[in-house]
């Protein structure tokens, strides 16, 4: 594996495999009655986020101290950062403070690349802008598994507005790494015009996928893109993309739903569909610190020469 | 994360070709000092005396250390059961997480930890290695135990006893003390991971850049 | 005058034969096999290209306002050692170019720094904010006589103001620069809309947010009989609706820049932002379709877009990072690189591109401003460069005389080097280092005669030797 976890396209299939093993010995230690290894101890992980994500943070948080590492949380309201701090200028700071890893999130694509340039440690990319968020993909592929049992040739539907998720930039990478069969569905204002290059499959009618599909992973809408004529109105889209009961109905019998949250229910998901047993919304949150521990700890738990 | 080190590599012994071929053939150089049937009798003797100092085993839970002490651990537990009429548990315990050493070497995967369902608070865990050496596996191998649970106690049992300690830990039950060098390997080959029953010694040099830095810092 | 007097022994102008050339009161005063001439300097120019002085139709020298990315004086010497002897001025300053007081501002930095001419460029709206037009008049009166237009930087994306501009300045022969970018669709635009945007996540500029405005310009230009120029256009789709403007007799020209030529948007995957830039780097198609028309004269000129940024503004995340390259000191040898060593034009072609057509464009007719853009021959202005195509060199940033260190080419081996320029006579460059500037030292009265031959073209009495 790569000194840093930026893109999911870093992971070879071995790479990912041994995360999501490492991740499934690790998720017993939630079992414990003591919920912490010494391994990280002495080691520092900043957790510096841009953008307000108190989910992923609190994540990744969890994952570092129950590996026991020392955990500082830079948050961009109220520090320099929102003072105007350069990225760069942070950057500095934090090798000063001798971080061993930087989990960060930024709305601006291509951030952890950047930061990697700049600092000594490994950088786990926790969301850049519209670009990828790798954690939440191993996660959803860690609850795939974990749920059907394999992931070679499982297909998976990805729903939504994917010309601006990153979770969805990461999954098709990942997943196809992983040899799942992923087919995007979208309207076709929410799909990005190369789409055609991507190592998937992609159509615009939902109705037809659902039959097909072993996993359906649904995106949320985000708030600005209602008024930004990608769709005529909510309603139209949840009527043309949403899932709810008469499409759940649609998918086989083992399909699971998924949804990276946080949730507009109603929208892209009905109330009853996220909480029905298909549902792995609730083990995606409690998956996502065991993955977040795996990437901790094979990033920073071996030697520091060989980084 | 690089290349990775499989577990368990502390005790010096051979690991899995990579290519699934067991090493059955012993390296030019080197000796073998257990033979399958030398290793079966040992353990029948560690079982033996297991079931007189645990006052007939009722409440021991054996925890085997991957990679090879797992297959020891169940074996003894065949042992155990056969000889008392009633299961003994096995199960296995990593101690990945709890080395002193992980930042000599590039991260290392995982082994499986698994506690038979009995647990092991109030149990004899009896902790069952391939190979003592330095003793910091088996000081992990406490740390770990410390974490899961509170036996009532703790015992070690061990294939060989090569010497060298470099903590103040001694074995219960030893199926051969093998006065080696901290220049020689020392190789425990089992059926369930190597295809074949034996124990070697060979020279560091034998096998350069794999597992020969076994005597290396344990 | 002989201390001025230089003569240039076995150069080759334009690639042809090669010659000698006599350079004395500003002019060409000679050419062919010449013996010593009286009290001239000699120059061994064997090996060496002569081309007529470089013109930019395209530069951003950011003073006033931005002094710490350019000034004139650093952006000009910049000119000089990319073999620029005119090089035309943004008005997106900070004011902006858009009164006779600014852009006389400007001119008259350009004369004190001397490196080479400068030649304003108007701002078309009052602000640069599209909404009124500029005293386009007064600037074409003043000292500066601007006669190219520009809100550069944006677009002129309101179809009647840009119709009222291009009506306009028929009066004074003036030409609108337009800086084609649909503003709608390139909200929050980062880089060029295609498969690697969408994999990068960043927001994609589509090539229809600038050929839709280049189309409209053109049928806008047809329809009043204006100039249009277009800059530095960037899609194989502006080729094709160029080529068709063009057969139709419309005056309409266009420019490329050097990077454009060079570059392609995959560089974007470093999210260095030292390869962002308006309008944006794109496809190897859009390359090769770029490469073409400026081998077969579609596409005009090559300008170099030159727009220095701080380190600040660059060393940040993309999106935030500021749009541009710097590009005089590298726009001949990437030139060669694009079009000459892959055998798409030859050294004559270069002039043309990058010296006639400009001057043209420019007007730098003489008609009241400087002369350029004229042919290497007796009773030209001695503007001229000596470049040394067998030349191999990695670009070094820290080299550079542009205040800025953003070009997109460091690291990267290029051809050739520029071992002179002369500006009327007088070398600017020698052996491919600037010559001291006496600038800030010089008399008024020899700023004061400067001034005239920066307006006339013409050398002005005697002056020391610099
Ligand atoms: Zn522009």
């Amino acid at each position: 594996m790569n000194r840093h976890l930026i893109s999911a396209a870093d992971l070879s299939r071995d790479d990912a495999l041994l995360i999501l093993d490492t991740a499934d010995e690790l998720a017993q230690v939630a079992d414990r009655p003591i919920r912490k290894l010494p391994t990280l101890r002495g080691r520092t992980v900043v957790n510096l986020f841009y953008e307000d994500s108190t989910r992923t943070r609190i994540s990744f948080e969890a994952a570092a101290k129950r590996l026991s590492a020392d955990v500082i949380n830079f948050s961009a309201k109220g520090s320099s950062v929102a003072k105007g701090e350069s990225l760069k200028d942070t950057a500095l700071t934090l090798e000063a403070m001798g971080a061993d890893a930087v989990v960060i999130r930024h709305s601006a694509s291509g951030a952890p690349h950047r930061l990697a340039g700049w600092v000594r440690g490994s950088v786990v990319n926790a969301g850049d802008g519209q670009h990828e968020h790798p954690t939440q993909a191993l996660l959803d592929a860690f609850t795939m598994r974990r749920r059907l049992g394999r992931l070679d040739g499982l297909r998976v539907t990805i729903v939504g507005d994917v010309l601006h998720s990153r979770v969805a930039r990461s999954n098709v990478l990942l997943l196809r790494t992983l040899g799942a069969e992923v087919t995007l569905v979208a309207p076709p204002t929410l799909l990005p015009v190369a789409v055609g290059s991507w190592p998937c499959d992609s159509g615009y009618d939902l109705d037809a996928a659902l039959p097909k599909t072993d996993v359906v992973m649904m995106l949320r809408v985000q708030a600005e893109r209602m008024n930004a004529a990608y769709f005529p109105t909510v309603r139209e889209y949840s009527r043309r993309y949403g899932l709810d009961d008469r499409r759940l109905a649609l998918l086989p019998e083992h399909a699971i739903v998924m949804h990276p949250g946080p949730m507009n229910r109603g929208v892209e998901i009905a109330a009853d569909v996220a909480d029905s047993p298909r549902s792995t919304i609730v083990e995606q949150v409690a998956n996502g610190v065991s993955i977040r521990m795996a990437v901790l700890y094979l990033l920073l738990g071996g030697a520091e020469a060989a980084r | 994360m690089h290349a990775l080190h499989p577990p368990g590599e502390d005790s010096g012994q051979a690991r899995p070709d990579p290519a699934g071929n067991s090493r059955s053939a012993v390296p030019p150089g080197s000796k073998t000092v257990l033979g399958s049937e030398e290793i079966r009798r040992a353990l029948t003797r560690i079982a033996h005396e297991i079931v007189e100092r645990t006052d007939g085993a009722s409440d021991v839970v054996l925890l085997g250390i991957p990679t090879r002490g797992v297959p020891l651990a169940h074996r003894l537990a065949a042992r155990l059961s056969q000889a008392e009429g009633h299961p003994a548990p096995a199960g296995s315990l990593d101690i990945t997480m709890y080395r002193d050493d992980l930042r000599l070497r590039p991260a290392r995967s995982l082994g499986h930890t698994e506690v038979p369902a009995e647990g092991i608070d109030d149990k004899i865990v009896v902790l069952v290695d391939d190979v003592l050496y330095s003793g910091r596996t088996v000081r992990a191998a406490l740390d770990a135990l410390g974490d899961l649970g509170r036996p009532r106690a703790v015992q070690l049992a061990v294939l060989v006893d090569r010497g060298h300690r470099e903590l103040p830990i001694r074995p219960d039950y030893v199926g051969k003390n093998l006065p080696t060098s901290q220049r020689e390997v020392v190789r425990v080959l089992l059926a369930e991971v190597d295809g074949q029953d034996a124990v070697i010694l060979g020279q560091d040099s034998a096998e350069p850049g794999a597992d020969g830095a076994a005597g290396a810092g344990r | 005058m002989s201390e001025s007097a230089w003569l240039i022994k076995s150069a080759s102008p334009a690639g042809g034969p090669a010659t000698d050339l006599l350079l004395r009161d500003g002019q060409i005063a000679d050419m062919g096999a010449l013996g010593a001439a009286d009290g001239a300097r000699v120059i061994d120019a064997a090996g060496l290209i002569a081309l007529p002085g470089l013109v930019d139709l395209h530069t951003h020298l950011r003073e006033p306002g931005r002094e710490d990315a350019e000034t004139v004086e650093t952006g000009t010497a910049a000119a000089a050692l990319g073999g620029f002897t005119a090089v035309h001025a943004m008005a997106n300053t900070e004011p902006a170019a858009d009164t006779a007081g600014v852009v006389e501002q400007i001119w008259r930095l350009g004369v004190r720094a001397g490196y080479c001419d400068v030649r304003p460029v108007g701002a078309v709206t009052a602000g640069l904010a599209g909404s009124q037009l500029a005293e386009l008049g007064a600037m074409a009166d003043s000292r500066a006589r601007v006669r190219v237009y520009s809100d550069d930087g944006r677009c002129v994306s309101d179809a009647v103001l840009m119709r009222r501009a291009l009506e306009y300045v028929k009066a004074f022969d003036g030409v609108i620069a337009q800086h084609a970018q649909e503003p709608r669709l390139t909200d929050g635009a980062q880089m060029n809309e295609g498969e690697v945007s969408g994999r990068l996540g960043l927001t994609g500029w589509p090539a229809v947010a600038e050929e839709a405005i280049i189309a409209r310009d053109c049928l806008l230009a047809a329809h009043v009989d204006s100039a249009l120029h277009i800059c530095h256009v960037s899609t194989a789709g502006s080729v094709e609706i160029i080529r068709w403007a063009k057969s139709k007799g419309w005056r309409v020209t266009a420019e490329v820049t050097p990077h454009h030529l060079l570059l392609t948007d995959e560089l974007a995957e470093t999210y260095d932002p030292v390869y962002k830039v308006n309008p944006p780097l794109r496809t190897k198609a859009d390359v090769a379709a770029l490469r073409a028309a400026l081998a077969d004269g579609t596409i005009d000129c090559v300008a170099t877009d030159h727009a220095p940024h701080s380190v600040e503004d660059k060393e940040t995340e993309w999106q935030v990072a500021a749009f541009g390259m710097t590009g005089l000191e590298t726009a001949l040898r990437v030139v060669q690189a694009a079009m000459v060593d892959t055998g798409l034009l030859d050294w004559a072609g270069v002039a043309d591109r990058m010296s006639v057509r400009p001057a043209a464009i420019g007007r730098l007719t003489g008609q009241g401003a400087p002369l350029h853009g004229r042919p290497l021959q007796p009773g030209s202005p001695a503007n001229l460069v000596l470049y040394d195509p067998a030349a191999r060199s990695v670009v070094s940033p820290a080299a550079h005389a542009s205040r800025s260190r953003n070009t997109p080419f460091a690291r990267m081996e290029l051809p050739g080097s520029v071992q002179a320029t002369f500006l009327r006579g007088e070398p600017v460059v020698l052996g491919g280092k600037l010559v001291a500037s006496d600038g800030q030292a010089a008399s008024d009265s020899q700023l004061a005669a400067r001034e005239r031959q920066s307006q006339r073209g013409q050398p002005a009495g005697p002056e020391p030797v610099r």
